[in-house]
């Protein structure tokens, strides 16, 4: 085990006092947590986000596996639960918090609303749209970043960040979605993953360059 | 004229007029008309004018 000391001192290693103030006092939720969602929560979890809210109704299945963060052993558990408990392992001080939810247009106020900043990782086009059309309309200031077109084995060099405006940004290819003949790859997913959470990064620490 | 997602298009009457003739699936998307984001419910009796400047996201699965 390595104490709070310890991994203070390797935060303080990396980044600039200021960097690293704004990264760990950051607040995060991340809505949905398959292939986008598992891989956005781990790598902000290592780069220091202080709280994450993680918000999933499923429990993991043996179809997860292809692309998302879990493993054989988490088969059946909360993927809030399970997702939880991997982060732990490498960054014990964070704090996490959790929703075992089906967003939906009557909640997201319940669950969403003291976070400034939301990751959209659904897999559903509706749910994707449901969530950030609520977030831009009933919130005033609470930024989103969310996924569209990542299915298939398309160039990866495609899959880009678009700020849509100042509050509403999405990565993705924006067209390849998920059919029964374009089945989603882990490569592609987390690669659209990690432009969402660079995007986070940046939006903390204030340094955007879209 | 309006100008949909960069391009000039002939203007509709309502907003739900216009996404329904360039086809667009209104559950899988977001508006924004010059900037301002459009509820679902708001889209039939929004009217468009002249000029004005309209966005539309839309969202395909996977994820």
């Amino acid at each position: 085990m390595i104490t709070f000391k310890e991994y203070d001192a390797s935060l303080s290693s990396r980044y600039d006092k200021d960097t690293k103030n704004k990264i760990t006092t950051a607040k995060v939720a991340v809505a949905g947590l398959g292939g986008l969602g598992s891989n956005i929560a781990i790598f902000l979890a290592r780069a220091g986000v202080g709280h994450l809210h993680l918000v999933d109704f499923d429990k993991v299945d043996i179809t997860n596996l292809n692309r998302q963060q879990y493993d054989i052993n988490d088969i059946g558990t909360f993927k809030t639960t399970a997702l939880s408990e991997k982060i732990k392992r490498f960054n014990p001080f964070i704090k996490i918090t959790t929703d075992n939810a089906m967003v939906t247009e009557e909640n997201v106020k319940d669950i969403f609303s003291s976070y400034p900043i939301i990751c959209e990782a659904f897999d559903k086009a509706e749910n994707k749209a449901m969530l950030v059309n609520c977030i831009l309309s009933e919130f005033r200031d609470t930024k989103i970043v969310s996924a569209s077109g990542m299915a298939g084995l398309y160039s990866p060099n495609i899959i880009i960040t678009r700020k849509i405006n100042d509050r509403f940004y999405l990565c993705g290819d924006t067209k390849n979605e998920i059919d029964t003949n374009i089945p989603l790859f882990a490569p592609r997913v987390a690669l659209c993953a990690a432009h969402q959470a660079t995007t986070v990064l940046q939006i903390i620490t204030g340094k955007e360059e879209i | 004229m309006i100008i949909l997602n960069g391009e000039s298009c002939e203007k509709t009457d309502t907003l739900l007029a216009l996404l329904n003739e360039k086809n667009y699936r209104t559950d899988r998307i977001a508006v924004e008309i010059n900037g301002v984001i459009i509820k679902k419910a708001d889209y039939e009796k929004t009217t468009l004018n002249d000029g004005d400047k309209i966005e539309v996201v839309s969202f395909v699965g996977g994820g």
